[in-house]
Parts: C-alpha cells; sequence; structure tokens
C-alpha cells in the first residue's frame, strides 16, 4: 500500500507549490477543511467527475457522516481525502487543508510531498476499509503488522514493547490479547474489522476516515463495532469521516452529516437536522427510503428514477430528473451549496435568485414566509408522487 | 459483442499482431499459386547451377545447397507450418474444451474421472510417445503430424478450462437459469461455454505457436513427411547439410524468422485478449492523465463563470496549476 | 392503492392450506479441508416453514443463519439431510441431486445480486423468453412478443422498448432486479423466494421493489418468502416474520408481535441492534452503551454449541440451555419460541427493555413527534 501511495503523490505531487497557508490558519476547532475539492476519472474520452465542488469542515473529535447511493462520489471522496488514489483518478481542484493538534502549520494533502504524507498517515490520519481483509496482510500475525506500524512512527519503541502495546490495542476493540499471535484469517469477520479499526487507531491519529466499515458485518455485530468506535473516540478524541450508503446508521452515529449525490454534497446539517427537517428533495426522499422499525408503517415510495450516470450526468441540478419538486430552471441551473445558520442546501427552492427563498442569508427558520413556500411545494410535490404512483401502481 | 470487437481491436498490439497472423495466412492460402505463376520459381525444382547462392535479384533469399530457391520454398513451408499449426490447435482446443468444460460444469464423479484423465496426459512422457508414434506412422502427411501434436497437447488447455466452467457453472445465472429449468446442454453450451470464449481463444492460440514450434521440433528430429516442405523441414535440411558452418545463413534464418514471427504476433494477440477480460491489466496513457489535468483547469474557471461565488476560488485553482509536473 | 395486507388476525388459521413447506428440515454438508479432514457443517437443523398463498413470510437472520440454505432447500438445488419439503402437500422428490422441471414451475427463486444472476452475455428478451418457450411451449414470434411486453410493464421496466433489447451491463441495479423478477413470473410459479433481493440495491429504490413484490403478492396471490437481513424492510413487506439463529429457528409469528415484544432473546437483542433512525437521533448513548462492546459472534455451524445454539451469548442462559435444546413452544396467536425461558416459566423477564427500546403494544403504535409527511397514504398494519 505504501508504495502505491508514493506512486500517486509522484504524479502528482512534487514539482508543485503548496498553496500558502500562513494567512489561512482556521478556527482552532477544525482538523480538516476541504474547499472545493474536484476528482475526475480519466477515460479516453471526456473525464468522468466524480466529485466536485466539495466543501466542508470536520471539527475536532467529530463524527461527520457521508450519505449517498451509487454514483454518488463517496468512495471517490475518500480516496482523494486520504491521497490513496491512483489513476485514473486525479483531484483536479480544491484543498484538503489539515489542521495538527498540536498546532503545527496546517498541511495541503492535496499539495503534500510524499514524504509529507509519509509523516502524516497513521500518526494524524487513517483508513479503515469496507474490507478488513484489504487493510490488514494475510501472511503476517496481527501483532506483527501492529509492530510495524508503531516502530514506524515511533522508532524508539523495541519490538516487544511494540507487540505488547498491539495487544493492549486489540484489547480495546473486545479482541483478548493472546490473539496478536494470530493470523488474520483466524478470526471471524467482525473481529477481523475490529481488529482493523484498533490498527487505525494504533499510532493516535486526530482524523479517521472510514469507509463503510459495518457493511460486511452483521447488524449485531455493527452495533458493537460501532459502540467501540463511539467509546474510543471519547476516550482519545479522534474525529471521523464516517461514509455509508446507510443514512438509518448515520442518523443514529453522527454528530452532522453530508448528503452527496452525483459528486456533489447536496445538503449538510447536524444529525437532527437531516432527520427531521431535512431540505433537500433528495435528503427527503432518502430519509424516507427506510421503513421505520417501530413507527406505523406507511405506503414508502422511495425515489423513482435510477441514480445518475456519472459519465453522462443530466443538466442543471443532477437530481432534477428524479425530483418531484422540480421547477422552471432546475434543468438549467446547478443550485450552489447555500449555508443558511449551519445546516447548507444546494437546493433553488432554497435559493432567493432562482425564485425559492427570498433572503438566503437569513436563516431558514426566521424566514417564515419564504420557508412555508418552500414547505408548501415539497408537500404539495409528495402528494402529487403519491398520488402518481398510485395511479400507477395500480395499473 | 460488437462493442467487444472494438475493444479488442482498439490496442496496437492486438492490431499489429492479427495483421502478421492475417499476412503468414494469406501467405499460406495464395503463396504457392504466386510462386508456381511467377517461372523460376518452383520450390521443388533444383537448379544445378545455383547451388548454395546468396540472395541476388533472381534469387531474393538465395538458395539451398540442392539449388532451391529459399523464397519459394519458406512460401510453401507456411503452408505446411501453419496447417499444422492450426489444425493441431484446433484438435487441442476442441479436446480440451470436450474434457474440460463437462468437468468443471457436473463436478463430482464426472470431474474425478475426466480430471483422472487429463492428469494422465500431463504426466505422460509426451515426446518419446510422439516419438514412436510417428515412427510408427511412418512417411505419413503433415496431418498425421498436426494429429499426433492435437492429441497429446490438450491436457493442460484442458484444466484451465475446467477451473474456469467450475467458477463460471458456480455463478447466480447459471443456477438462476438452471432454476428455470433448463437442460443441462443449453446450460453448458449457451451460459457457461460463451464465457469461457477469452480463455478459448488465448488457448487456440497458444495451440498455433504450440503446433509451428512442435513441428519444427519433430522435423528437427527427423520426424516428418519427406515430401512436405515447411519451416521445420527446411531448417532440418539446413542443418544436415551444415549451413552453419557453410556460413549459408539465408537457408535457415527466413524459416526461423517466420517461427518467430507467427510466435510473437500469436502472443500480441493474446495480450489483447487478456487486456480485455482483465481491464486492470490496461495501463491508463500518461498523456490522457495530463490531457484530463490541464483540461480540467481551464474548464474549472469556465464551468463556474455562471455561478457567482465560486469563480474566485476556480480562477485561483487555474492560477496555481493543479497539475504536478509529471516524473 | 390499497394492497396492504388483510391484518394477520391473531388466532385464525391461515386462509387455506400451505404451498410450499418445510417439514422439519435439516441439510449438512460435508467440506473437506485442504489436508483432507472433512467436517460437516450443520447448515440448517430441524427447519419448518409453510408458505401459504397470498402471504408474505420473512425469514430474517444474520448471514450463516441458513437462511439461505433453507431458501435452496425450497427451491429444490438440493435434497435435504432429512426432512421433507412439500409442495401442495406433496413431497418432492429428488433425482439424483435434481427436482424435476415441474418443481421448476411452482417454485421459483430470486437472488440476492441482480450483477450477478443476469448473464450477462444474453439481452434481456433472452432471460424472459426462455422460461415462456420451456414452461408454457409458447413459440412464435408474434405470441412471444406480446407475453415478453406484458411481463416487463407487469415489473414497470416501461417504456418496454426501451428495455427489452438491451444487455444487463446497460441497466442500473433496479432494472436488472426487475428483469429477475419477471423472468422468475414468466414461468408463472406459485411461490417467489426472494433471497434478499433488495439488499444490493441502492437504498432510494429498495422500496419501489418491496412495493412491485407487494404488488405481485396481492394481484396474483403468490406466496413469498422474503429473506432479509434487514427487520425493518421485513416488517414493512411482511405478515409473518420467522427469524433463524445458527441454522435453528428459534422464534416466528405474526410481525409486529415478534418485533414490539420478542419472546426469544436473539430476537431482542437482533431488534436492539437494528437501526432505527425514530429512535436514533434522541438517545444513542443509550443504545450503545457499553454493554454493546461484547456481544458476541455466532457459533461455528461446523461445532455448534450443545443445547440451545444461541447459550453462549445469552444474558438468561441456565443449566438446562447448555445441554438440551429447547422445544418449539406455541405461545398463542400464531407465535411461536424455541427457548426454555417459555418452559421454565421465566418468559416474562424477556419484556424487561432491552437499552434504548421500548417495547410498544402493536395496538398503541403512536404517531412520533418526528413523523414524516405525506399521511394521506398512510396505512397502517393492525
Amino acid at each position: 500500500m505504501v508504495t502505491q501511495i508514493v506512486r500517486d503523490a509522484d504524479r502528482t505531487g512534487t514539482g508543485r507549490t503548496g498553496i500558502n497557508l500562513t494567512g489561512a490558519r482556521s478556527v482552532s476547532g477544525d482538523v480538516l477543511e476541504v474547499t472545493g475539492l474536484g476528482v475526475e476519472y480519466v477515460t479516453d474520452g471526456d473525464p468522468v467527475r466524480a466529485c466536485a465542488e466539495v466543501t466542508f469542515t470536520l471539527r475536532r473529535g467529530e463524527i461527520l457522516g457521508v450519505a449517498g447511493e451509487s454514483g454518488s462520489g463517496k468512495s471517490t471522496l475518500i480516496t482523494a481525502l486520504t491521497r490513496l488514489q491512483r489513476p485514473p483518478a486525479v483531484t483536479t481542484a480544491g484543498s484538503i487543508v489539515f489542521h495538527p493538534r498540536d498546532g503545527g502549520p496546517a498541511v495541503d494533502l492535496v499539495a503534500a510531498s510524499p514524504k509529507e504524507l509519509r509523516a502524516l498517515r497513521w500518526t494524524s490520519l487513517s483508513i479503515v476499509l469496507q474490507s478488513a481483509m484489504d487493510a490488514l496482510n494475510p501472511v503476517m500475525r496481527l501483532g506483527a503488522q501492529f509492530a510495524d506500524a508503531l516502530r514506524t512512527h515511533d522508532r524508539s519503541l523495541s519490538r516487544d514493547a511494540a507487540w505488547a502495546r498491539a495487544a493492549e490495542l486489540l484489547a480495546t476493540v473486545g479482541i483478548s490479547g493472546d490473539r496478536v499471535r494470530s493470523y488474520p484469517h483466524e478470526l471471524s469477520g467482525g473481529m477481523r474489522q475490529r481488529a482493523s479499526i484498533a490498527l487505525a487507531l494504533a499510532c493516535r491519529p486526530e482524523l479517521v476516515v472510514m469507509d463503510e466499515p459495518t457493511t460486511a458485518v452483521d447488524v449485531v455485530m455493527q452495533r458493537q463495532i460501532l459502540a467501540q468506535v463511539l467509546r474510543l473516540r471519547r476516550e482519545l478524541g479522534f474525529a471521523v469521516v464516517f461514509v455509508t450508503h446507510d443514512l438509518s446508521l448515520l442518523l443514529e452515529l453522527a454528530d452532522r452529516i453530508a448528503i452527496m449525490y452525483a459528486g456533489r454534497v447536496v445538503e449538510l446539517g447536524t444529525a437532527d437536522e437531516i432527520y427531521d427537517d431535512p431540505r433537500h428533495p433528495y435528503t427527503r426522499g432518502l430519509r424516507d427510503s427506510f421503513p421505520p422499525l417501530r413507527a406505523p408503517l406507511r405506503r414508502l415510495t422511495g425515489i423513482p428514477g435510477t441514480p445518475p450516470d456519472l459519465r453522462r450526468p443530466p443538466s442543471g441540478c443532477p437530481f432534477h430528473p428524479r425530483c418531484a419538486l422540480r421547477f422552471e430552471g432546475c434543468d438549467t441551473h446547478l443550485p450552489e451549496l447555500v449555508d443558511a445558520g449551519g445546516h447548507a442546501v444546494a437546493c433553488r427552492l432554497y435559493d432567493a435568485a432562482d425564485g425559492g427563498m427570498a433572503d438566503v442569508g437569513l436563516p431558514a427558520r426566521t424566514a417564515d414566509g419564504t420557508e412555508g413556500r418552500a414547505e408548501r411545494r415539497i408537500e404539495d410535490g409528495i402528494e402529487r408522487r403519491a398520488e402518481h404512483r398510485t395511479e400507477g401502481g395500480a395499473r | 459483442m460488437s462493442a467487444v470487437r472494438r475493444d479488442l481491436l482498439r490496442g496496437w498490439k492486438v492490431r499489429a499482431g492479427l495483421s502478421v497472423l492475417a499476412f503468414f495466412v494469406l501467405l499460406a492460402l495464395f503463396g504457392p499459386w504466386l510462386t508456381a505463376s511467377v517461372p523460376g520459381l518452383d520450390p521443388r525444382a533444383n537448379d544445378l547451377t545455383a547451388i548454395g547462392l546468396p540472395p541476388s535479384a533472381e534469387h531474393w533469399l538465395g538458395t539451398t545447397q540442392f539449388g532451391q530457391d529459399v523464397l519459394a520454398q519458406t512460401i510453401e513451408g507456411t503452408r505446411g507450418s501453419l496447417f499444422v499449426g492450426f489444425l493441431s490447435a484446433v484438435i487441442g482446443t476442441a479436446l480440451a474444451i470436450l474434457v474440460g468444460l463437462p468437468a468443471g460444469y457436473f463436478g463430482g464423479r464426472t470431474d474425478s474421472w475426466l480430471n483422472f484423465l487429463s492428469n494422465l496426459f500431463i504426466v505422460m512422457p509426451v515426446l518419446p510417445l510422439i516419438l514412436i508414434v510417428a515412427g510408427y506412422m511412418q512417411g505419413t502427411g503433415l496431418w498425421v503430424i498436426a494429429l499426433i501434436i492435437g492429441f497429446f497437447g490438450w491436457s493442460g488447455g484442458a484444466r484451465t478450462i475446467r477451473a474456469q466452467a467450475m467458477s463460471v457453472s458456480n455463478r447466480d445465472f447459471v443456477l438462476a437459469m438452471r432454476t428455470l429449468g433448463e437442460p443441462h446442454h443449453r446450460l453448458l453450451f449457451h451460459e457457461v461455454l460463451p464465457h469461457l470464449t477469452g480463455w478459448i481463444a488465448a488457448m487456440f492460440l497458444q495451440g498455433v505457436i504450440g503446433g509451428v514450434m512442435a513441428e519444427a521440433g519433430l522435423a528437427f528430429l527427423g520426424i516428418s513427411d519427406s515430401g512436405a516442405i515447411s519451416w521445420g523441414t527446411m531448417i532440418q535440411a539446413a542443418q544436415q547439410q551444415s549451413a552453419v558452418l557453410r556460413g549459408m545463413w539465408w537457408w535457415f534464418v527466413p524459416p526461423g524468422l517466420c517461427i518467430a514471427l507467427v510466435a510473437t504476433a500469436a502472443t500480441l494477440v493474446n495480450f489483447g485478449v487478456d487486456e480485455l477480460s482483465n481491464p486492470k491489466l490496461r495501463t491508463v496513457r500518461r498523456s490522457v492523465v495530463r490531457r484530463t489535468r490541464d483540461r480540467a483547469g481551464s474548464a474549472g474557471s469556465a464551468g463556474s463563470a455562471d455561478r457567482a461565488g465560486s469563480t474566485d476560488r476556480a480562477d485561483g485553482v487555474v492560477g496555481q496549476s493543479p497539475v504536478g509536473s509529471d516524473a | 392503492m390499497t394492497t396492504t395486507p388483510a391484518p394477520s388476525a391473531p388466532g385464525t388459521p391461515a386462509p387455506d392450506a400451505p404451498v410450499l413447506e418445510a417439514v422439519d428440515v435439516t441439510k449438512h454438508f460435508t467440506v473437506r479441508s485442504a489436508v483432507g479432514t472433512r467436517s460437516v457443517v450443520r447448515a440448517v437443523e430441524g427447519a419448518t416453514l409453510s408458505l401459504p398463498r397470498g402471504r408474505v413470510v420473512a425469514l430474517v437472520g444474520e448471514s450463516g443463519s441458513g437462511k439461505t440454505t433453507l431458501a435452496r432447500l425450497l427451491a429444490g438445488f438440493y435434497a435435504p439431510t432429512s426432512g421433507e419439503i412439500r409442495l401442495e402437500g406433496v413431497p418432492v422428490r429428488q433425482r439424483r441431486g435434481r427436482v424435476e422441471r415441474g418443481h421448476h414451475r411452482d417454485v421459483q427463486l430470486v437472488f440476492q445480486d441482480p450483477f450477478g444472476s443476469l448473464n450477462p452475455l444474453h439481452r434481456v428478451r433472452h432471460n424472459i423468453e426462455r422460461p415462456l418457450r420451456l414452461h408454457h411451449g409458447v413459440r412464435g414470434k408474434a405470441e412471444l412478443d406480446r407475453r415478453v411486453r406484458e411481463l416487463l410493464e407487469r415489473v414497470a421496466l416501461t417504456p418496454v422498448e426501451q428495455f427489452v433489447d438491451k444487455f444487463p451491463h446497460e441497466l442500473s441495479g433496479g432494472q436488472r432486479q426487475r428483469v429477475v423478477i419477471a423472468r422468475a413470473l414468466a414461468v408463472e410459479p406459485k411461490v417467489l423466494l426472494g433471497d434478499e433481493p433488495i439488499s444490493m440495491l441502492d437504498v432510494s429504490i429498495r422500496l419501489e421493489m418491496l412495493n412491485l413484490l407487494d404488488r405481485l403478492r396481492t394481484e396474483d396471490g403468490l406466496a413469498l418468502l422474503y429473506i432479509t437481513h434487514d427487520i425493518a424492510s421485513a416488517r414493512y413487506l411482511c405478515d409473518d416474520i420467522v427469524v433463524m439463529y445458527a441454522g435453528e429457528m428459534v422464534e416466528g409469528g405474526p410481525k409486529e408481535h415478534v418485533i414490539a415484544d420478542p419472546q426469544h432473546p436473539y430476537t431482542r437483542l437482533l431488534v436492539e441492534s437494528s437501526p432505527d433512525p425514530g429512535r436514533g437521533a434522541r438517545d444513542r448513548e443509550a443504545l450503545f452503551d457499553a454493554d454493546a462492546d461484547s456481544l458476541g459472534e455466532p457459533p461455528s455451524l461446523i461445532d455448534p454449541p450443545a443445547g440451545c445454539r444461541f447459550h453462549p451469548r445469552c444474558p438468561f442462559a441456565m443449566d438446562v440451555c447448555r445441554t438440551q435444546a429447547p422445544e418449539r413452544i406455541n405461545l398463542g396467536d400464531g407465535r411461536w419460541a424455541r427457548c426454555w425461558l417459555h418452559q421454565e416459566g421465566r418468559a416474562g423477564e424477556l419484556a424487561r427493555p432491552g437499552a434504548g427500546v421500548e417495547p410498544v403494544a402493536p395496538g398503541a403504535l403512536a404517531e412520533p413527534a418526528a413523523a414524516p409527511t405525506a399521511t394521506r397514504t398512510t396505512q397502517e398494519t393492525q
């Protein structure tokens, strides 16, 4: 894996001066600032834009959930954030600024040299992949892998101390210490995933990027893993970017949630805001795509249509072909992500210039009349769609 | 399928390989007619006035110790060599499919027996056997040689086909069609076999190379049809007449070069087939990567021009050029 | 659209006899390791299940619980090691590991992976024409065309012209799964077995698929087995839920009862562990409390625990659980469970709410504060 990282960095990083960040230090509460990030996939024809203008900040110790379906660009975002991407994926725009905990100088990961990146990995920034088998070396004992990671970053650590530390780390995720002598294949899937989380946390990173870490495990194991992540975060204070297709999971786990669609962040808000007051029609549809476990059952429709093909993205707002609330201009104008009191949405329903809300600058809650308008539209649209569905279904 | 064909033809390796193969096939088909229609180019005629001559205007590739034109012989030999190569490849591939496909698909006892059979052929000392069989069938034509090569050369391919058939047979779509009640023969030939075409094509090309080489090798050992001309018999004749010692390079280089060319061409086509079935082998051309980065730089500012607010950022990006200089 | 099933009235027997049944079915696989040692995987042990016409039964369990094996047994993929599969009361016979084609005519299986269950080399048309030719002897291009069109329209792949000549790779996951369902319907089966039919689809289109399955059940009176690990989607689609754990069935009954008031400790754990945004935003801490750290893992099916297979993870485990497997106890209202708590008179302890979970009586489901909009189409079950 390391060689691959270096190779990528070689191609994109060297010979390039990073952005001058001296004046751009943000509030000390932020650990990561992503601005205008764009990633494209190189093809023989036109490049495919997998991520476009992705902007968000991650606060220290926060869990930011990123939810999206296939083709939403969430996996691309992960590889871009961790600089693990390799051609044909190419970062074409934006910056990913990392602020170290100890107050050291901020680093733009996009511009960082391979050496700088190497210094950051594990100690500041680590990743947990969907399949633990991708992260663990199948022919090395667990302890040796932990020792490798630990001793790379702390050369004073003796071999025995590193193995002892490995046992401790495994114990933090509920795996008994004597398992350090096991090979990955000797563990169950859930244990492997927990071991890979422990490995990611071995050097006390400030930021852990998790790519669907619980998709391959069962619900009970999922709950165990998430409980452990939450507990360890309480103890160690790292921030998490948690990427998944399962919004219902994020609603329970994350502090804030970014909803991605067609490579763009279409809504960003706290978990409560996303659940109680989703603004974007897609977010609303996605939230209502999960049947409730206890609330009264009602007929749900999901979102009609299919996720977009990024090779042929729709014009204007990428969601407009599936949107029940689209109105004139949605097929030509691409809405910006507009922040209204911390809850940001990219939808023309809320955009004054496009005939949505009158004043975007105002927090949504106080813009009563105009918000009512958007609300009314949403209600109407859902009813329209429900009726349409009923007719279609009764055929 | 047409898309597959288009993809296949896009790579230069496949195109170069296929061109060379096509050239030799045409030469095999029409070459003898060509030589016959040009007076003085009879591969079998012994011109006693021109013995062991180097290349000249009259004899482009020189003549042999027997006064035969090397060019005419090489052209005639193309037919012989390719005939053996293709026929043995057809036989070998057919046997491999016949044994490997049912073994992989049915599994169980069928598999055990068929697998035993192919293992038997793998461990058999093939060369001595060929020598014995060929000696027994002495003096017969090239097609016997091809038959022998094909018959003894299928076992490795059968194992490949078996492994692939086994993996395809366990895929959901085969199970799904089985649940629909499709009979075995339909599952075998309409669901499983089409997925093995890449492997079969590769095996066939490998078989052609193997056949051409084996023919040359057998001829070198003296097992061939004395009347027939192939690249193998040419090299064998050159060797017998100590062409190397006499410095008559024009006698053995042309057939040797032809064998190498055919083998290279078939290998190139094989690379293409491989890349097609495994896209990871395709390398992204560096120029394309660079073009994308460059274009992204300019497109970034153009795309955001209509969106107030992001223009500044995009401009900043263009200014600093997000393209890393390439190593 | 009033397709939601009639309330699964407690106590009333199923409207008619089951179409497909598994009676005390056991399936063991013999596996041979690389070094040649043989071991037996006890994939399904003593499973009993019946699928009546027009009802949806959900089979809920984690991966490795034997639910897929049971589905394949029902589909006639393999012969059971012991026990019987009965189609309309008649035991299904196997000939050399393969059932007669007649079985496939009545029972169809929809696979989990819509990307894998369509041959990438065949067009949509081919996939649907094959069963028509095989089972209904449809020949003639015009007749085939008509039937193919009809089937694609039923799974809402319209306009038909746009889809009928496409290759699978040109379709999205949801569209592929519709083709798979249309292919199964072309046989005109009586039973449709769905092996996690939505788990590989994008979230936003899963509901459409569930609604489609629901419609097929209502319109055609299909018996449907819905296999899933997602208990919330089971609740959305099904009438009854059967829970499997480590190859055994541990609990079954009408869905609302099973979810709101689990009668087996494993069911309780499963329900508690399932994500539920309705509860989530509020008491995350309670859900992910300290003891959620160590809930254990399912056992190996090669060497399952003696007695009740859940006992190593069970907070209620007694001595008897470690030695003897519990019997299936009928609890009334069509419910049953296999747990010693019921035999020992300790069932009351199960009602003790788990962390962050408050059981709600099925009749008294209250509208939560954050109930989403669109109440017009609200339909309550129960």
